[in-house]
């Protein structure tokens, strides 16, 4: 069946939907974990989620709402025990093996899980419920509204820090909130793209963006854009392929920009010596 | 100084970390206009003073009134100058994105682009002399370059106290004088208060109104010449100081190193050593 059959069925319609929410989340919040030097943040939540799923599965047999309540007790995990930034990496590393131990135990308790398990590593949208892309939607919309009302004060934090503490910025709420988010959107993320694949929608669009400008509005614009590109384009041409799973084009597309975007801005940089001025 | 009511007020103030204080009965006026520099060896607690100031550290002790109020965190009437650190290479930032955080930085939501706050952050910035390099990527400038900005981004809110927490550290000697000179200019202008606080009392000389000296849990407060003198800093340090004019500077040996006085020899910032 071709393409414009899928494009019509409402399925496909929500997963583009969910699949551009994620994209936009992801792109705009990709530049500050970039700056916060947070990649692993994103690694360790993402895997968690796949713990969050399995207790889903098992508890409410949803692993959707699974996925994304454990995020928020990662988030908060983390937030807890990573107060200091030279403490977060390990204390994600700590609650990253202690969550993964108890995912493998869930899944052990939990029979059938087999299908599903891959599509949490791998990514499956398109094998969602309707209830459960709703309930992506909503995340998703929720997680923008929230980034964007944050989007200043994380911004000064991020580059800042001291001056924005003087100037009244409050670090450890932005701080907390800002891992609150990143935990929701990384699990969104997780189910279009799977949580192994993650860092194609959370890190390589907002790292492209950076080798070609030094603005924070057109970094973040160009982020979403990239994110937007492959993940649109990852799931349209999973449609279109039948076979192929859309992690793989989504990962695929995304290395591909960030690819150009490095031989685009090394020819800018060739363009413009220094940027230093004598 | 003018009649104007002080723009900070610090009365019977003492601030401690467990056992140990910092300094204590600390009671001072600062005029508007005055440039006020604070010395001490590491650890007295001169960075601690600033951020009384900012509202980010409770006293133990006393009252802290910054212009009429009780002092409160993201004050407006409170510009803050950083130490200099560096900006990784490729943060994506400009010049003029950092002053411009300044302004709004603070404020929950996006920011939308207003051609008042664009005009706003382009005149602060020609203001420092720093436009022409105002958009490079903040990574790539030097830190002469960094510390111009960083005044630029403390001015924007045309504060009425300015705070400056060694902000010539790792500077040549001529960027010292330069930013130096960018803040007393500022004062000079438009009576703001500057709280400096420095290792080295040699760039700001000619400037400083006064000098609040900060040794382990003791403070003098005067002008230059009563405070830097051999007699003042020996009774502070609780040793034999000396005090040398040589040419407009003042040296000060065998003040020790720290606040407690783990290391003799006299404290200089490595920068600052070749104008001895």
């Amino acid at each position: 069946m071709g393409l414009w059959f899928y494009l019509g069925q409402p399925f496909a319609q929500h997963a583009l939907l969910a699949g551009s929410l994620v994209a936009i989340t992801s792109g705009l919040i990709g530049p500050f974990i970039v700056t916060r030097k947070m990649a692993f943040a994103v690694h360790g939540t993402a895997e968690l989620s796949f713990t969050g799923a399995a207790a889903g599965l098992l508890v409410v047999g949803d692993p959707v709402v699974g996925a994304l309540a454990g995020s928020l007790v990662v988030a908060t995990a983390i937030g807890l025990l990573g107060v200091r930034e030279r403490e977060r990496d390990s204390a994600i590393g700590v609650i990253l093996a202690f969550g993964l131990g108890v995912g493998v135990y869930l899944l052990s308790l939990y029979h059938g899980f087999a299908t599903e398990a891959t599509n949490i590593l791998f990514g499956q949208i398109f094998g969602v419920s309707s209830r459960q892309l709703l309930l992506l939607l909503g995340v998703a919309a929720g997680v923008l509204v929230a980034t964007t009302i944050l989007y200043r004060p994380l911004l000064f934090a991020s580059v800042d820090a001291d001056v924005a503490e003087a100037r009244g910025v409050r670090l450890r709420l932005v701080g907390l909130l800002f891992l609150f988010v990143l935990a929701l959107t990384v699990t969104e993320a997780a189910q279009i793209v799977g949580t192994l694949l993650v860092l194609s929608l959370a890190i390589t669009p907002a790292a492209a963006a950076q080798r070609l400008s030094a603005r924070p509005a057109v970094v973040t614009g160009l982020s979403i854009l990239f994110a937007l590109l492959a993940c649109d384009g990852g799931l349209i041409a999973s449609l279109e392929s039948d076979t192929i799973k859309a992690s793989v084009f989504v990962t695929v597309f995304s290395f591909a920009i960030y690819a150009l975007a490095r031989i685009a801005g090394g020819a800018l940089h060739l363009g413009r010596p220094t940027a230093r001025v004598p | 100084m003018t009649t104007a009511p002080p723009t900070i007020q610090l009365r019977d103030a003492a601030l401690q970390f467990g056992e140990r204080t910092l300094w204590g009965d600390l009671t001072l006026d600062v005029a508007a206009g005055e440039f006020l520099a604070v010395l001490g060896p590491n650890g007295s607690g001169k960075t601690s003073l600033l951020k009384v100031i900012l509202g980010l550290q409770q006293l133990s002790a006393g009252t802290v009134e910054v212009c009429g109020r009780a002092a409160r965190r993201g004050s407006s009437v409170v510009g803050y100058i950083p130490q200099q650190k560096s900006f990784d290479r490729d943060l994506p930032l400009r010049g003029r994105d950092l002053v411009r955080l300044g302004l709004d930085g603070h404020r929950w939501g996006v920011g939308l682009p207003s051609r008042g706050a664009t005009a706003k952050v382009s005149a602060v910035i020609e203001a420092v002399g720093a436009s022409r390099y105002a958009d490079a990527p903040i990574g790539l400038l030097s830190g002469g370059e960094q510390q111009r900005l960083r005044i630029a981004q403390a001015l924007l809110g045309d504060p009425r106290v300015l705070l400056a927490d060694e902000p010539l550290l790792s500077l040549d000697l001529q960027h010292q004088q330069a930013v130096s000179e960018l803040i007393d200019s500022r004062r000079r202008k438009a009576g703001t208060s500057v709280v400096f606080v420095s290792h080295e009392v040699n760039p700001i000389l000619p400037m400083v109104d006064r000098v609040l000296y900060l040794v382990g849990g003791r403070w003098a407060v005067g002008t230059p010449d009563e405070v830097m003198t051999g007699e003042r800093l020996s009774d502070l340090y609780g040793t034999e100081v000396d005090v040398l004019r040589v040419r407009g500077r003042i040296i000060v040996i065998g003040a020790p190193d720290d606040a407690h006085g783990e290391h003799g020899g006299h404290h200089h910032h490595p920068s600052a050593e070749i104008d001895h």
